[in-house]
């Protein structure tokens, strides 16, 4: 199935098996989303379990806090990533806050649903990378898939989770199929996956750029007879830096690939606690292939905006010119 | 003037011209006094309802992204923008091509935004249009700073916000208009009621009697207005802009009217409305309204369809030329407008980029 038919299917699953789940936000009822994500829900469980808000983001997740605090397991969408600073109020002043606010007596199982990041060509505002704003909110988890099977798996324990979880949908992937086993789940939320073993370089990534960085290690192998090692991060709170030491103490080297602006990007991040974790492992310094530190492009040059498989060939390239030999 | 614009607010939308193009006066006003004005509005809608028409045409041929059309909506925006000095600030959302021509913009600065070249659109700050707004609501606090800001300048001069039904659901806009009535500032805000925002009906949206009913709790006035009527939209605002400039405050006008396509190309209607529905308000057409009322009093005159018609097709001319063929721009364009001076990161990324574009060939 589709990534949009694995999320469907995974808030399907979650609102049969635990009625206190409640989905909500701007078209997800009638039109079923403006992806269609949450198709045929209002249908199945009907309009308590599955309704259209008026069109207010403060108000989408200020009100998932009041459900939670009553018990509820609330899971809203807003409907863009850019559209998520009006909400900004309340998922920083509020959801990530109530449990250590409380010393821990109210649990915030609430699951935003953002479809995230670029690269479908639409209007400013819709392709925006928010995702170093939420990680940098303690109290949030930060969850980022990137195939139809984590994206089932990752939402059904985000879903289940009792703190507040960012669920971001790169939205590039959402025409990605793969088959999806609903009986079996998945390593849980934390846990980064090795996507392609190699020994030459280690690129760490997460969401729609792992299917770039694939594709970049398949030609790095056939061109250059580089082995690129990819990392998955899949979360980016909680980081599994261990897989991604281990694969950087193995190869030497890491080039982190992300899509939103360099500046405090997830690569900042990734680099400085590499560095502090395998700093005598490493062969080169720790680089990045990012956006640029502009507001998101027009759709016309989001092409030449974006990290793409040259980019990050060259700054393999670059970290590969690191020899001590 | 008469008095359009009530301390009561009314449920009835303030009607000047009935469907069938006869007089519905109202308050003793009669459309008749701006009959003189009624062939330039009628004008405006043709180049509207023919400028969208491209717009969505060269969606489908894959020349822009997207668009969100305006067809049916005409009334509301050149009334309203009609009614206006061209020095008064407009403060759109995104459909309203009617006030971006009326205000001389043009249409392949409109087209070049959707296309993706510009974000936001070109032409429009220098004619004192603010640039196109997707972040919903948020741009009616704009309209409200800027009205204050022109009182203390005392330039006289007066800000429009347009929003959605949608849109006045959005924090934002709460906030908008209780500070437009605390500051009394020259604002109006002008809601064009379209029954839907994307999928979802007015009723789910609100529960009010009606937008305009707002009004009332924030302390201004508000008034409705059939959107479908050129006549009754255009005075409604003259007579919000004249107590704006007369330091009587904002006005909250609610615009009755219908969203006749697809929210935007990418969007399919089918799933939530029925024909009927739209059926119902095709034979509200504003401008066959226009039309029919001009021939009742006896003011139409056949070269005026022929100069609105071919008017229309200079300006989807003009517009195709604009939009094919147009070039990207270079990426590197991008780190030019950040800060008035680029910082030395930006410079070291900027010329990273030209590199890597070079390379890439
Ligand atoms: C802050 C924000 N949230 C969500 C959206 C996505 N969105 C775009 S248009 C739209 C509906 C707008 O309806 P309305 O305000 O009635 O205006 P209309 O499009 O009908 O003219 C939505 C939800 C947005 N653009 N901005």
């Amino acid at each position: 199935m589709t990534m949009v038919q694995a999320i469907g299917a995974a808030l399907h699953d979650a609102m049969a098996a635990d009625d206190r789940v409640v989905v909500f936000g701007e078209d997800v009822g009638r039109q079923g989303g403006v992806f269609r994500v949450t198709d045929g829900l209002q249908g199945t469980y009907g309009e308590q379990r599955c309704f259209d808000t008026p069109l207010a983001e403060s108000g989408i997740v200020g009100a998932a806090i009041g459900m939670a605090l009553r018990g509820f397991r609330p899971v809203p969408e807003i409907q863009f990533d850019g559209f998520t600073y009006p909400a900004f109020d309340q998922v920083a002043t509020h959801l990530a806050k109530y449990r250590s606010r409380t010393r821990g007596l109210v649990r915030m199982p609430v699951t935003i649903r953002v479809p995230s990041f670029g690269a479908i060509g639409s209007p400013e505002h819709h392709s925006e990378s928010t995702e170093t704003y939420w990680a940098h909110t303690a109290g949030l988890k930060v969850v980022v898939p990137s195939t139809p099977a984590d994206a089932y798996s990752l939402l059904r324990d985000s879903i289940e989770c009792d703190d507040p979880v960012m669920f971001l949908e790169p939205k590039r992937r959402y025409w990605a199929k793969e088959d999806v086993d609903r009986a079996a789940r998945r390593e849980p939320i934390g846990t980064a996956v090795v996507r392609r073993p190699g020994d030459t370089v280690t690129v760490v990534t997460y969401g729609g750029l792992v299917g770039v960085a694939l594709e970049a290690a398949t030609l790095a192998a056939e061109e250059h007879g580089w082995d690129v090692e990819v990392v998955d991060l899949r979360s980016l709170v909680p980081l599994d830096i261990d897989t991604v030491a281990a694969s950087v103490a193995r190869t030497g080297r890491c080039v982190v690939l992300h899509e939103g602006p360099r500046t405090l990007g997830m690569g900042a991040e990734i680099a400085a606690r590499l560095q502090e974790e395998v700093f005598w492992d490493l062969e080169a310094p720790i680089l990045r292939a990012t956006g640029f530190d502009t507001p998101y492009p027009p759709t016309r040059l989001e092409g030449d905006w974006l990290p793409g498989v040259d980019r990050l060939l060259d700054t393999v390239e670059r970290s590969l010119s690191y020899d001590h030999a | 003037m008469a008095d359009l614009i009530i301390d009561e607010v009314a449920l009835e939308p303030i009607q000047l011209i009935a469907p069938d193009g006869h007089p519905t006066p109202h308050h003793g006003l009669d459309p008749t006094s701006v009959v003189d004005r009624l062939p330039a509005m009628y004008r405006a809608m043709v180049a509207t309802r023919g400028v969208d028409e491209e717009m969505v045409n060269l969606q489908r041929q894959g020349q822009l992204a997207l668009y969100p059309p305006c067809a049916g909506q005409e009334a509301a925006q050149v009334g309203c923008a009609t009614a206006l000095r061209d020095t008064d600030w407009l403060f759109p959302q995104y459909r309203e091509l009617g006030a971006f021509l009326v205000r001389g913009i043009d249409p392949g600065g409109v087209g070049l935004s959707w296309r993706g070249t510009w974000n936001g659109g070109l032409g429009f700050v220098e004619r004192c249009v603010a640039p196109i707004c997707i972040a919903i609501g948020t741009n009616t606090l704009h309209a409200v700073g800027a009205a204050m800001a022109s009182t203390w300048l005392g330039d006289g001069g007066v800000t429009v916000a347009f929003i959605g039904d949608g849109g006045t659901s959005e924090g934002d806009v709460h906030e908008a208009l209780n500070l437009a009535a605390v500051q009394q500032a020259p604002c109006i805000v002008f809601v064009q009621n379209n029954g839907w925002a994307i999928s979802t009906p007015t009723h789910d949206q609100y529960r009010a009697p009606s937008l305009a009913h707002r009004a009332i709790g924030y302390g201004m006035p508000g008034v409705r207005v059939d959107g479908n009527d050129v006549a009754a939209c255009h005075m409604v605002v003259a007579e919000a802009a004249e107590r704006a400039r007369r330091g009587d405050g904002p006005t909250l006008v609610e615009a009755v009217t219908y969203r006749m396509g697809p929210h935007t190309t990418s969007d399919d209607p089918t799933r939530y409305r029925s024909e009927g529905e739209v059926a119902t308000w095709r034979a509200l057409d504003p401008i066959t309204r226009c039309e029919a009322f001009l021939r009742h009093v006896g003011a139409w005159d056949d070269t005026l369809a022929e100069e609105a018609a071919s008017h229309a097709a200079d300006l989807r001319r003009s517009l195709r030329d604009a939009v094919y063929d147009a070039p990207d721009g270079p990426a590197t364009e991008v780190f030019e407008h950040v800060f008035a001076e680029p910082t030395p990161e930006l410079l070291r990324q900027r010329d990273e980029l030209a590199a890597e574009l070079e390379r890439e060939g």
